[in-house]
């Protein structure tokens, strides 16, 4: 294999940051709230940077949709070393709706425009959770998936991954082209140093619309409301080993 | 696999059964019988769909999904689910885009047949989601609904067509981590170690402790990343879902990402020396104490 890699980029509300359900339960407050790239499209860049460095590919295309913000989002993957970006504008209701099938749909259009041999994607974002888009975009091309992949092998025209499971870890090998998912495993992203930031910013990204792809946004999920989970009570501090294994007898509970 | 049937699909069929229609289960594998026999017992199953096929070794998605289509075209469910496994995750969503639906992942509740309740932001916030698609495919999470009861169901069983294998992808090999303790996330009493047990050496005393009573281990992820435990037993966000009955933290500070996997557990006890760690915030029982002193302690006064 010796193409192009597309790998998606997400913006999201930072990891570190607690977040607030509006009042008006409608969704979380996202205004003035600190945002970043979604941690396992972080693995997915790295992950692509390395195999061009390997020179086992040709370029890595950074794709991030939604608003002019995630342009910020595509500016941190090129610092990392991706070679270009394509930001797909998507604002006001359709972002608010945009979801992974529509993402899905994004991607498959790109990675056919583009003649992609390889899609990374993280495994999930960590705002909606949906762990679908990977495997979204590979149905749609029908192309194989490695999902929640822990390692990468590409061995000629085909690709071994090594993937997380529930019991342990599967190695499964699947045809070019592909789309894989990264697991938090798979490698430890690099920081962007200064020059590279420096030079991120002649780099270019292109700027598209979903129609420009054939693409429509329209959604069959409506987000009725958002609510806080339920909260937990207080707890009790114990003083002693014997008083907390007292406590968890008395309650039952060994 | 290994003609068992996995425990989270008594779960699934759990909820199945609460969208009040009648629940047929596809049981897809090299070896089925095993599986089928048990499963045409399960209360609440109607039918049981046998597709046993070389092709399904491995239960790769892109073998598996053309199977589950075709019998959506012979059958015409209005529902497709599956417990949100790491297996659920993979398969479902190549499924609902080949419908082209959208999927819903993960879900907790089911308010009616067609409105869903899930977690978000690591279990931050609660959605409440109306799906309008002509077919709902979603995943469940096992934690969340009771397992259905293995016995007192009559289902009749069917073959269903195997799909022509599509041959892009290949099943090489699995490491499984072998362990005599229950499985973590249908384990009654989970123990977990995080960075306050240093190496993995130390993790011995939590497998004694879990020993005692009858626990699985799981562990944070700073426990995963320094090597000290394989990655399967990481609880959280992106690791496994837990809601034991007791969850007992160790050395683990509770970091968002640590809470979304277990903060549903019945009883959380806490043994961290730091009293300022978030862990405290969500512990029933707080013990701030030296685990290499406090473990072993409890692990001798269990038997008292």
């Amino acid at each position: 294999m010796s193409g192009r890699v597309l790998v998606g980029v997400k913006r999201v509300i930072d990891y570190a940051v607690k977040i607030r359900v509006k009042p008006d339960n409608t969704s979380v407050v996202t205004d003035g709230v600190k945002h970043s790239m979604n941690p396992f499209c972080e693995i997915a860049v790295e992950e692509a940077v390395k195999l061009k460095e390997k020179k086992l590919i040709k370029e890595v295309v950074a794709i991030s949709c939604g608003p002019q913000q995630v342009q910020e989002t595509i500016r941190t993957a090129l610092a990392m070393g991706a070679d270009r970006g394509i930001h797909v504008e998507v604002n006001g209701k359709d972002y608010e709706n945009l979801g992974p099938l529509q993402v899905s749909k994004i991607f498959a259009a790109l990675a056919k425009k583009e003649d992609a041999q390889l899609v990374i994607l993280g495994k999930q974002a960590i705002d909606d959770d949906c762990n679908q888009t990977g495997q979204m975009t590979a149905a749609l091309l029908d192309w194989p998936q490695g999902t929640f992949a822990s390692e990468v092998t590409l061995e000629g025209d085909k690709i071994k991954v090594v993937r997380e499971i529930d019991g342990g870890l599967e190695t499964i090998r699947i045809n070019t082209p592909a789309v894989v998912t990264a697991d938090l495993r798979l490698n430890t992203p690099r920081y962007a140093t200064l020059p590279n930031i420096m030079k991120a910013k002649k780099k270019k990204i292109a700027n598209m619309k979903p129609a420009d792809l054939g693409v429509d946004l329209t959604s069959r999920l409506e987000q009725l409301r958002v609510d806080e989970p339920p909260q937990r009570q207080a707890g009790m501090k114990v003083e002693t080993v014997d008083d907390l294994v007292g406590k968890l007898k008395d309650a039952g509970r060994i | 696999n290994n003609e068992k049937l996995t425990p989270i699909t008594l779960n699934a069929i759990t909820a199945a059964s609460k969208l009040g229609g009648e629940v047929s289960c596809l049981v897809a594998g090299t070896n089925c019988s095993k599986v089928v026999e048990e499963i045409s017992k399960v209360q609440g199953v109607k039918k049981v769909l046998v597709a046993q096929h070389d092709s399904y070794k491995g239960f790769l998605p892109e073998e598996l999904t053309p199977l589950v289509l075709g019998t959506q075209k012979q059958f015409n469910f209005t529902h497709i689910c599956a417990g949100a496994s790491a297996f659920g995750k993979n398969l479902l969503p190549r499924v609902a885009a080949k419908l082209d639906v959208a999927p819903i992942s993960d879900i907790i509740e089911i308010k009616s047949p067609d409105t869903f309740v899930r977690t978000i932001y690591a279990g931050n916030a609660v959605s409440t989601v109306k799906c309008n698609e002509a077919v709902k495919v979603f995943t469940v999470r096992g934690t969340s609904f009771e397992a259905a009861s293995m016995e007192g169901g009559s289902a009749e069983s069917a073959d269903v067509t195997a799909a022509e294998p599509s041959g892009v992808s290949e099943w090489l090999e699995q490491n499984l981590t072998k362990s005599d303790r229950p499985e973590l996330t249908s384990a009654k009493v989970v123990v977990s170690g995080g960075r306050g047990l240093k190496s993995g050496d130390n993790f011995k005393l939590l497998y004694d402790l879990a020993d005692k009573l009858n626990a699985a281990v799981g562990a944070s992820r700073a426990a995963v990343d320094a090597g000290y435990v394989p990655n399967d037993m990481q609880v959280g966000q992106t690791g496994k879902i837990v809601a034991p009955e007791l969850y007992i933290a160790v050395g683990i500070s509770g970091a968002i990402q640590h809470l979304a996997g277990m903060k549903d557990s019945k009883t959380i006890v806490a043994i961290n020396k730091d009293p300022e760690a978030p862990i405290f915030q969500v512990a029933d029982y707080g013990l701030v104490a030296d685990l290499f002193k406090a473990v072993p302690e409890m692990t001798a006064a269990v038997d008292k």
